[in-house]
């Protein structure tokens, strides 16, 4: 998709490409019926009301898609996903745009794989950490 | 509306058990689905050819997919009552290899930890669920924990 990324382009303490999305009340719908996740939180604003919401809320695992593909996008083809943790902090509100980052926090080498570490996150237009976590991605070495 | 001790026991009381195995079959309209969801256009999800030349074997699916699997399920069959707030915690997900259009999924749930913090409206329950994914040739997949928040 675009270039690879290989272990040596990247240091510690560097940021990643971003990613922005703007998740619309449509989109939910498509995310609960490719899910499989139907809490009418995502989809009934009456409901999601009733429970004291602001209306209705992004699925915590949609963003959390948003920064698997944040990652995918800036690791490239060759690059692998080995671990990644999620804690949902707060709500994301359909037609905000959230902003996926990450921050390279280590990279090492363990059992001859090529590993970076990094604190990534997921940010209203509040500047508020909605969705924090890290990952451990496996990059290639070149030659 | 509040969650009965009652149901909190009964949650404990799962702890460790198995729940039955769960199957799904990764097929490309699902994976489509997924990607469509999310809105990711990564090539890798979907496009056949672009996929065996990067070195994988097809068509593959991106790593979070492997959490929709299972887990809603097994939500439904412990905590089915409209009277109960879930919320969704944290997420723990460990790959071990990529998940393949084909492929034959099966998912291994069990509960393995069930906190309670009592408050003014009532007892909140953090409980943790376990998942272990492999494929149609037994290989490991991924392993997840999935923490959900339940007054």
């Amino acid at each position: 998709m675009s270039k690879q990324l290989f272990y040596k382009d990247v240091a510690e303490g560097e940021n990643i490409t971003p990613l922005v999305k703007q998740p619309t009340t449509t989109q939910l719908v498509m995310w609960a019926g490719a899910s499989g996740d139907y809490n009418p939180i995502h989809y009934d604003k009456d409901y999601a009301l009733k429970q004291g919401l602001p209306g209705v809320i992004v699925h915590g695992q949609l963003a959390g898609a948003f920064l698997g593909q944040m990652l995918t996008d800036w690791m490239g083809d060759q690059g692998y996903l080995k671990k990644l943790s999620l804690s949902y902090k707060g709500m994301n509100l359909p037609g905000e745009p959230l902003t996926c980052r990450g921050t390279i926090t280590r990279k090492y080498i363990e059992d001859n794989k090529h590993l970076i570490a990094l604190k990534i996150w997921v940010e209203n237009p509040r500047g508020e950490k909605t969705l924090t976590g890290t990952a451990v991605v496996t990059l290639p070495t070149k030659g | 509306m509040a969650i009965s001790q009652q149901k909190i026991n009964e949650l404990e009381n799962r702890i460790g058990v198995d729940f039955p195995t769960m199957a799904y079959d990764i097929e490309r309209g699902m994976i489509q689905r997924f990607v469509n969801a999310v809105g990711d256009t990564n090539p890798l999800w979907q496009n056949e050819d672009y996929a065996k030349k990067s070195g994988y074997g097809g068509i593959i699916a991106p790593p979070n997919l492997i959490l929709t699997l299972g887990f809603d399920r097994v939500l439904e069959a412990y905590i089915s009552d409209a009277s109960i707030t879930v919320l969704h915690g944290s997420t723990e997900l460990e790959c071990r290899r990529p998940v393949q259009a084909g492929d034959v999924i099966t998912a291994n749930a069990k509960i393995i930890n069930v906190r309670q913090r009592q408050g003014k409206e009532g007892a909140t329950v953090f409980v943790t669920f376990e998942i272990t994914y492999r494929n149609q040739r037994r290989e490991a997949v991924a392993d997840c924990r999935q923490m959900a928040i339940i007054y």
